[in-house]
């Protein structure tokens, strides 16, 4: 009964937000598709670091990766950019499997900066390519993104320009990416693996005295993230056009405000990430004008979160309310 | 063929031998007793066979197969299940998920893996707090957990370590009762324990461990008898 609720209510909420290229403006568009794309990659963190352990500070890596691979596609070798999205995810898997072989021998603190470093060095190498611009960066070619598969079928069922068609596009691929990052997130946690993944984070030495693997599982999770952070990172530089190795691989913009999202929310719990974005747009929107003393309060707020409610706002609502959304709970088989 | 073998097995930490050239073997369905004063080494044997911690020297042999590099997983995979001498459930998980975790990562392949969860839970009392976290549960409740949790890795040989200890008389019987049953069923076991009347209930072999080196291994009876255990482990002067 309950479950069918919270099952309607997303159901709506989904639909809802669907309808808002047909019924809303284009700057809601463009805000909303920012809103989504930070919620997907802090899905990804949320998952790292939450239930796999992997504190990461190097996700920027893979946006970046996932916008250059993208870029390739579509500058290089003349392919529609959404079949750079898809060339951008496997990009970001491929360069993974490098990453996590050097950061896996790192443990706690060490495995963060080893991240960092991982992603410093490769903004550093992409910046050396040059027929995608080197340091300075390249632009789509002008029209690109109006002449992507299917802008035009929406240009003309919608009525509207080819612009707001291909923002509108980019908007739904954004919230369809969420909604596939926190339904497989869900239906990942519940499965063996993610059974797994919940027993190493409460005693790793037991974990493996069972059976379990704690290396291949976290692997599992790393290649993974890094595959939805990859898509992510393309297709927000879709809507970008402009990539330049520092916007790529930026580690405030994709990995501490992601950071910062997962940990007001809720670390380690599935809707965490879902109120963490909510309230980093209400605190963007109210607090945009201030210029820099937008990021010092942003600062305050994570370190008095961490401090005084280690589970976030969504472990604050649960514990007053006894509302629980999303449990991962195996119930005991009833016997007759 | 022997279940499990260990040849010459040592394990020094920095000048402190606490594995000092081990040899025995353990056949299918048997179980052996382990026993010896703090210190003795005990746990550091069971470490060496669980994988947890790799010799300095000789080979352990599982089921046919040297095992002496293999880490702890696979070990569990191949039949080698244990409880901890300080229980160790995962406190965040109910008791029934730290069994299914057990069930669907170790040896056995389950068509009804609830079911099977759930006969293991019946079969050590634990049915009735399936559902309970993990971290709620008293002492016994723990040591039972334990047990069941290593059970549910359908293990060939499994390692019981002080699972005795700290509990009342009346639960002891109950726990010795368990314990026989996985016996009967024909599971091997290894068995460290201080509580002797308990041990020497199930077990059909004794080992005496003293500094870590085998000072004795056979009939219980014998070994008890024998002045040196006495010596050593009672502190009785001969």
């Amino acid at each position: 009964m309950k479950n069918t609720l919270t099952k309607s209510v997303a159901v709506l909420l989904f639909v809802g937000l669907a309808l808002v290229p047909v019924l809303g403006t284009r700057a809601m568009v463009q805000d909303l598709f920012m809103v989504l794309t930070l919620l997907i990659l802090a899905l990804n963190w949320n998952m790292l670091a939450g239930f796999a352990g992997l504190v990461s500070v190097g996700q920027q890596a893979f946006v970046g990766i996932g916008a250059y691979a993208m870029f390739a596609a579509v500058i290089l070798w003349g392919l529609d950019p959404l079949v750079g999205i898809a060339i951008g995810g496997v990009a970001a898997i491929v360069l993974a499997v490098p990453i996590a072989f050097f950061t896996f021998r790192l443990n706690g603190a060490y495995f963060a900066i080893g991240t960092w470093v991982a992603a410093e060095i490769v903004r550093l190498s992409l910046a050396q390519w040059k027929a995608l611009g080197g340091g300075t960066g390249t632009s789509l070619p002008k029209g690109t993104t109006k002449d992507m598969f299917g802008v035009d079928l929406i240009k003309d069922a919608l009525d509207m320009s080819s612009s707001a068609a291909s923002d509108a596009l980019t908007y739904w691929l954004a919230l369809l990416l969420a909604a596939v990052t926190l339904v497989s997130g869900y239906v990942f946690l519940r499965s063996r693996m993610g059974l797994g993944l919940q027993a190493i984070r409460d005693n790793a030495e037991a974990a493996r005295s069972v059976g379990v693997d704690p290396i291949r599982l976290k692997a599992a999770v790393y290649l993974l993230t890094a595959f939805g952070t990859g898509l992510c990172g393309a297709l927000l530089f879709i809507q970008i056009t402009r990539v330049t190795p520092d916007a790529a691989f930026d580690v405030v913009d994709w990995t501490a405000f992601v950071i910062f999202i997962t940990v007001i929310g809720g670390i380690g719990t599935l809707p965490g990430p879902v109120v963490g974005v909510i309230v980093f747009y209400a605190l963007q929107r109210t607090l945009a004008d201030y210029g820099t003393i937008y990021l010092i309060v942003l600062g305050l707020i994570g370190i008095a979160i961490m401090l005084f409610a280690r589970k976030g706002l969504w472990g604050i609502f649960t514990a007053k309310t006894g509302i629980e959304l999303l449990l991962l709970r195996h119930r005991a088989p009833k016997r007759s | 063929m022997a279940l499990l073998r260990l040849e010459g097995v040592s394990k020094s930490f920095g000048a402190l031998t606490v594995t000092d050239n081990v040899s025995f073997a353990v056949e299918p369905g048997q179980a052996l007793g382990i026993i010896g004063p703090n210190g003795a080494g005990k746990s550091t044997l069971f470490n060496l066979i669980t994988g947890n911690i790799a010799p300095g020297a000789g080979t352990i042999e599982f089921d046919g197969v040297d095992v002496t590099r293999q880490p702890p997983m696979q070990r569990v995979v191949a039949g080698i299940g244990r409880s901890f001498q300080i229980p160790q459930p995962f406190t965040n998980l109910s008791v029934y998920e730290n069994l299914l975790v057990a069930a669907q990562f170790g040896g056995g392949r389950h068509r009804d893996v609830g079911g099977f969860c759930m006969d293991i839970l019946d079969q050590t009392g634990l049915a009735k707090v399936a559902d309970n976290t993990s971290g709620s549960l008293s002492l016994l409740q723990r040591k039972r957990l334990e047990l069941a949790r290593a059970m549910a890795t359908s293990p060939k040989l499994i390692l019981l370590d002080e699972i005795a200890g700290g509990l009342t008389e009346g639960e002891c019987v109950a726990l010795i009762q368990t314990i026989k049953s996985i016996h009967a069923a024909g599971t091997a076991i290894i068995w460290i324990e201080h509580v002797l009347h308990a041990l020497n209930s199930v077990v059909e072999r004794l080992m005496v461990l003293n500094f870590g080196k085998m000072l004795m291994i056979g009939d219980p009876a014998q070994v008890m008898a024998s002045p040196e255990v006495k010596e050593i482990y009672l502190g009785i002067d001969v």
